[in-house]
């Protein structure tokens, strides 16, 4: 989409076209010869690799559609006549549901990358809000998605989301009434919930082209931090890229066919083959672990308002990255000291999903009663979570700010190509 | 232009009109409670014990989150009967009766602790229990909304 075109229409029907619609250059300049740096790593494969979740969600979404009835009476029923009546309703509805775990261990491990090798820097800051808003968008979707088969998570899972927004002064409740359109959970909320969950991801996907615009206006960073600087530095997106992430996705597909088939419920809840009964919430209710440790966060606050207003800031530090940081080198390949900090953030969020997967009572270490810290014993699930809450948002208000500022990091090559082929000026 | 697309979000006439329920309180043991659907929530009737009683009031003068004497959460001369409306005031899962360390009602979602009198002692939630409108009808009928 920049720079020179060098798309060579082959035929007369492709020059005919090209005068007209030239979609064959957009798609030549954008995946064929479009240059990426040429120090490329398997980190790299997952934006390819999430486009093909996006694929797959949306047409196993279309097809579970043609047999799902969006009401309080006929849904769970519907889920159970595609897994048992509907042929193949079992192998489509597995590849839906466990496609939207596939999908988000794929964006975390992309939001991870970006963070290690600085790719929300200048000038990626509106690439990197728009993948932001991308994973705001999933998460919307992935809720209501949830909540569609209307069993008991699903239910009470809705319940408890959008509680959530009842925790705001004076409009918290009028607006939660809104989202239901009654005083409770119910069929409205499960009809709206359905249409909007068939609508975002096509949302996403318009996002999706933005990003992918933005990312090939600036061009993609790389484990260097460098940018290219002549052709040495980069090499054709085809056949390098396409063939590195077609092998990425082959790994991830095999990942993908392993819980399709081996262990399709492992990341679901027994509770949701049970169908939604509004007068009594399931013992143990958990969000799925792809939320986990934001509900984490959410528990960790004593208060019900700064604990939603805890959960949501943690998805705003992301938005305010770009600015947060304060380091002039992009990769931390470079930075040691912010290695360490970037592992020990990448454990926390980690702990942080462990702890909101468990009753915030519940000792930490079993059978050791230490002392009672304010509300809750220090060896519980609750206190891990606090600390490891402390340290989500002192990774990107203090240590992102400051580390900036005060670390040394190792010298910085001149150019992508210099560690590899070796500096020709300093040689000569 | 838009008010009407956000308006058609809102509760529907059929909805606004859910009529009220009543409930014939004889099916109730002391110290059980029964779970009613009202407006698609549960509702809690419970039929205090004695001992459940006093030790609400006991607890009257304690320091607790939403601090209100037992004596306004029942009708007067029916203090066995409590009526609540059985949404969590923290997130709204339904508490389960009987639990927590005050053996009114716990909130197996975040771990709410509320008292015999459907206070909240303990855990996130902000606010006791809610008592619903309602009336006796007579001394074995409740009217509910």
């Amino acid at each position: 989409m920049s720079g020179h075109s060098t798309y060579q229409p082959k035929n007369a029907f492709s020059r005919w076209m090209d005068a007209r619609l030239p979609v064959g250059r957009l798609v030549w300049d954008s995946f064929v010869d479009y240059p990426t740096p040429r120090n490329l790593n398997y980190w790299y494969t997952f934006g390819g690799i999430l486009s093909l979740c996006l694929g797959v969600q949306i047409i196993t979404g279309i097809v579970l559609a043609m047999h799902y009835t969006p009401s309080a009476a006929g849904a769970f029923n519907s889920v159970e006549h595609i897994m048992r009546n509907v042929n193949y309703g079992w192998l489509i509805r597995y590849i839906h549901s466990n496609g939207a775990s596939m999908f988000f261990i794929a964006v975390y491990l992309h939001m991870f990358r970006g963070l290690y090798y600085g790719s929300y820097k200048a000038p990626r800051e509106v690439l990197w809000i728009l993948g932001c808003v991308i994973y705001l968008l999933m998460m919307a979707t992935a809720f209501m998605g949830y909540v569609l088969p209307w069993g008991q998570m699903s239910f009470h899972g809705a319940v408890v989301i959008t509680n959530l927004l009842g925790a705001f002064p004076i409009v918290g409740e009028t607006i939660t009434t809104l989202l239901w359109g009654g005083f409770a959970v119910d069929e409205p909320t499960l009809k709206r919930f359905f249409s909007l969950h068939y609508l975002l991801p096509f949302v996403i996907a318009g996002v999706v082209v933005l990003h992918v615009w933005a990312l090939h206006v600036v061009g993609q960073n790389n484990p260097t931090g460098v940018e290219p600087k002549s052709k040495a530095d980069t090499v054709p997106f085809t056949p390098y890229a396409t063939v590195k992430d077609g092998f990425a996705m082959s790994v991830f597909l095999i990942l993908f066919a392993t819980f399709v088939f081996y262990m399709p419920n492992a990341l679901g809840h027994a509770d949701n083959y049970i169908a939604a009964n509004p007068l009594v919430t399931p013992a143990h209710i958990v969000p799925e672990w792809y939320f986990l440790p934001f509900y984490a966060i959410l528990r960790a606050v004593p208060d019900k308002l700064m604990g939603v207003l805890a959960m949501f800031g943690a998805i705003g530090c992301l938005f305010a990255l770009p600015w947060l940081d304060t380091s002039k080198v992009k990769s931390m390949r470079y930075r040691p000291q912010a290695q360490l900090y970037f592992v020990i953030f990448v454990v926390t969020c980690w702990i942080l999903g462990v702890c909101g997967g468990k009753l915030p009572d519940d000792h930490v270490i079993p059978h050791l009663k230490t002392f009672t810290l304010f509300d809750a014993d220090l060896n519980s699930y609750v206190w891990l979570s606090r600390i490891t809450t402390l340290y989500y948002f002192a990774y990107f208000l203090v240590v992102m700010p400051v580390l900036g500022l005060v670390e040394k990091p190792r010298p910085v090559p001149e150019t992508i190509s210099s560690p590899v082929l070796g500096d020709s000026d300093k040689k000569d | 232009m838009a008010w009407p697309f956000i308006a058609q979000m809102n509760p529907s006439a059929d909805t606004m009109a859910l009529a009220s329920v009543e409930y014939d309180l004889t099916k109730i043991e002391p110290g059980m409670q029964v779970t009613i659907n009202w407006r698609g929530k549960p509702l809690f009737i419970r039929n205090r014990t004695q001992a459940q009683v006093d030790a609400a009031v006991k607890d009257d003068g304690a320091s607790m989150p939403d601090p209100q004497p037992d004596a306004e959460r029942h009708k007067e001369g029916k203090a066995q009967w409590l009526v609540l409306v059985g949404s969590c005031t923290h997130l709204g899962c339904v508490p389960t009766v009987g639990g927590g360390d005050y053996q009114g009602w716990f909130c197996p979602c975040h771990g709410s602790h509320y008292d015999t009198s459907g206070r909240i002692r303990k855990g996130p939630a902000p606010l006791n229990l809610v008592v619903p409108e309602y009336a006796f009808l007579s001394d074995t009928k409740v009217k509910i909304g």
